[in-house]
């Protein structure tokens, strides 16, 4: 069943028609991923789910509901979760702070229980809980972002580049990652540049192309793609 | 000059510097969410005013009652104020906004003159009687006034750093988009911004009105531009720093006063202004962001 379902969108910023008629499916359980060089409209297809953007035509259905003009806290309340591009955790706040952000759309009651979830996942983050997440290092906040959107309870995972910035040991921890987040049940929609990371934790992936899907297929089908290679994967 | 007056010219520095404060975090914590400098914030003064006037004046409500009224007029207003002309605008450029708000300060003046006439309205003061205290003779209104912003400004720092709704302002106003993907909705925390910075506002009217038993349509601009001076001059979107900005300018005019140079205290103020923008104008306290990549 497909958990998401985006038909079709065209976005726009004031006259620049960024993404042109995208359609993609993610469905329960899977890890896909959207695949393409910067520019190509990936960070603004994940905004327009999260109703950060609104599409000017085309639809986004999300557990059979329709997400039109959704505000983007409504979103996040029926278990759709961004790990923004940037991480864009907030520098000001201590660890814990951010984590309890969120929680926002969470009981008070499970708050105890998730925030350990968190810690275990992430020991660094217990260490530095009091601290000020400006203070962190670029792969502790991309912890900090992950672990931020987890405390949503998020049926559908949505992550914009979690590898960006980051040195290689870090893109192999963060990847790892996102197999055990996956491997827990929850259903992943990963944007990367890094295609070779990429495709090889995905079931399936799209390609974007200045504003369309120019290829889809199994992780495994694009990998093996002459296209993909030359374009993304270095020969 | 001997000691009891230094002192008596600190508790009267303090008195309105207490004032200047609290309307100075009105202007701060709504430039801190959405960047817009609110030139209507000083006028929200003069409708809390007004409402303590008729309140006391002419319906003869107990001080009390009185005070709280216009507490509530001025929130109300201010939220109102943010839903009718700034929402809408949420999206327009800064420069925009900022007419708007100037806008509704002409509107809020003007509203006033014809609503309730151009004069100034006195009245009698609401607290009276002077106590000694180390000998000098200090009003009961300014101990009142200053201890009651004390109090507004330690449950304000406790609102902000400790509740949920208070961590989604100080979210809201670092990172908005991030802060709507946590799920925080922009409107209810904007709304509650203008919410408790009017509501500092209308307890900033009646404290005024303690020193100043006096109404008139243009009493906020005047207020209103040295709140902002203030709120520049602790760096402005910093909470604290409106609070030290709010007493230093206080104390500064009531220093100007004692030497003498009392028709110089608004020019004194200004100054203020001039020379933090011209050496820093981040402020004291003003937003440093550490980021480490």
């Amino acid at each position: 069943m497909a958990m998401l379902k985006v038909e079709d969108i065209h976005v726009y910023y004031g006259s620049i028609h960024a993404v042109k008629g995208v359609s993609f499916e993610v469905n329960e359980g899977e890890i896909v991923t959207l695949i393409g060089a910067n520019g190509a409209g990936k960070s603004t297809v994940l905004n327009t789910v999260s109703g950060l953007l609104h599409p000017r035509a085309g639809s986004v259905q999300f557990l059979d509901q329709d997400l039109k003009g959704a505000a983007p806290h409504k979103v996040v309340e029926r278990g759709l979760a961004q790990v923004p591009e940037g991480r864009r955790v907030f520098l000001q706040m201590s660890v814990e702070e951010n984590l309890e952000m969120g929680a926002y759309t969470q009981q008070r009651s499970s708050f105890d229980k998730d925030i350990a979830d968190v810690y275990r996942r992430f020991p660094r983050l217990e260490e530095r809980r009091r601290q000020v997440a400006g203070t962190l290092s670029g792969g502790e906040q991309q912890m900090l972002a992950m672990g931020r959107a987890l405390m949503s309870h998020p049926k559908l995972l949505m992550l914009d580049e979690p590898s960006m910035g980051l040195a290689p040991l870090l893109v192999e921890q963060i990847f790892s990652i996102i197999k055990e987040l996956h491997a827990a049940g929850t259903t992943i929609l990963l944007v990367e540049q890094n295609a070779q990371a990429a495709l090889s934790v995905a079931d399936r992936a799209y390609v974007l192309e200045t504003g369309r899907i120019s290829l889809s297929g199994t992780g495994a089908e694009l990998m093996a793609s002459d296209q993909v290679r030359k374009a993304y994967l270095g020969g | 000059m001997d000691l009891s007056l230094i002192f008596s010219q600190i508790i009267n520095g303090l008195q309105t510097g207490s004032v200047y404060a609290l309307v100075a975090l009105g202007y701060s914590m709504v430039y801190g969410i959405i960047l817009l400098l609110n030139f209507a914030h000083g006028d929200i003064i003069m409708v809390g005013a007004y409402t303590a006037f008729y309140a006391i004046a002419s319906f003869h409500l107990h001080p009390l009652a009185s005070v709280l009224l216009a507490v509530l007029v001025s929130t109300a207003l201010g939220v109102a104020i943010e839903k009718v002309a700034y929402t809408p605008l949420r999206s327009a450029p800064r420069l925009s906004l900022l007419i708007t708000a100037i806008g509704i300060s002409f509107l809020l003046e003007n509203g006033a003159q014809l609503l309730f006439g151009a004069d100034t309205k006195s009245m009698d003061t609401i607290v009276t009687g002077n106590a000694a205290l180390l000998g000098a003779n200090v009003s009961y209104a300014a101990l009142l006034t200053i201890a009651v912003s004390v109090v507004a400004m330690l449950a304000l720092t406790f609102l902000v750093q400790k509740t949920k709704l208070g961590k989604a302002m100080r979210a809201v106003s670092e990172d908005m988009g991030a802060a709507q993907l946590m799920g925080i909705s922009l409107n209810r925390t904007i709304s509650f911004t203008f919410a408790v910075g009017s509501a500092l506002a209308g307890i900033g009217s009646i404290l005024y009105l303690c020193a100043y038993p006096q109404a008139s349509p243009t009493m906020g601009s005047m207020l209103g531009l040295k709140a902002f001076v203030a709120a520049v001059l602790g760096g402005i979107g910093s909470i604290p720093g409106a609070m030290i900005g709010g007493f230093v300018i206080g104390l500064l005019e009531a220093m100007v006063s004692a030497a003498g140079l009392s028709v110089w205290k608004d020019g004194a103020v200004f100054a203020i202004l001039i020379v933090v923008l011209l050496v820093k104008p981040t402020g004291i306290l003003g937003r440093q962001i550490t980021e480490k990549v």
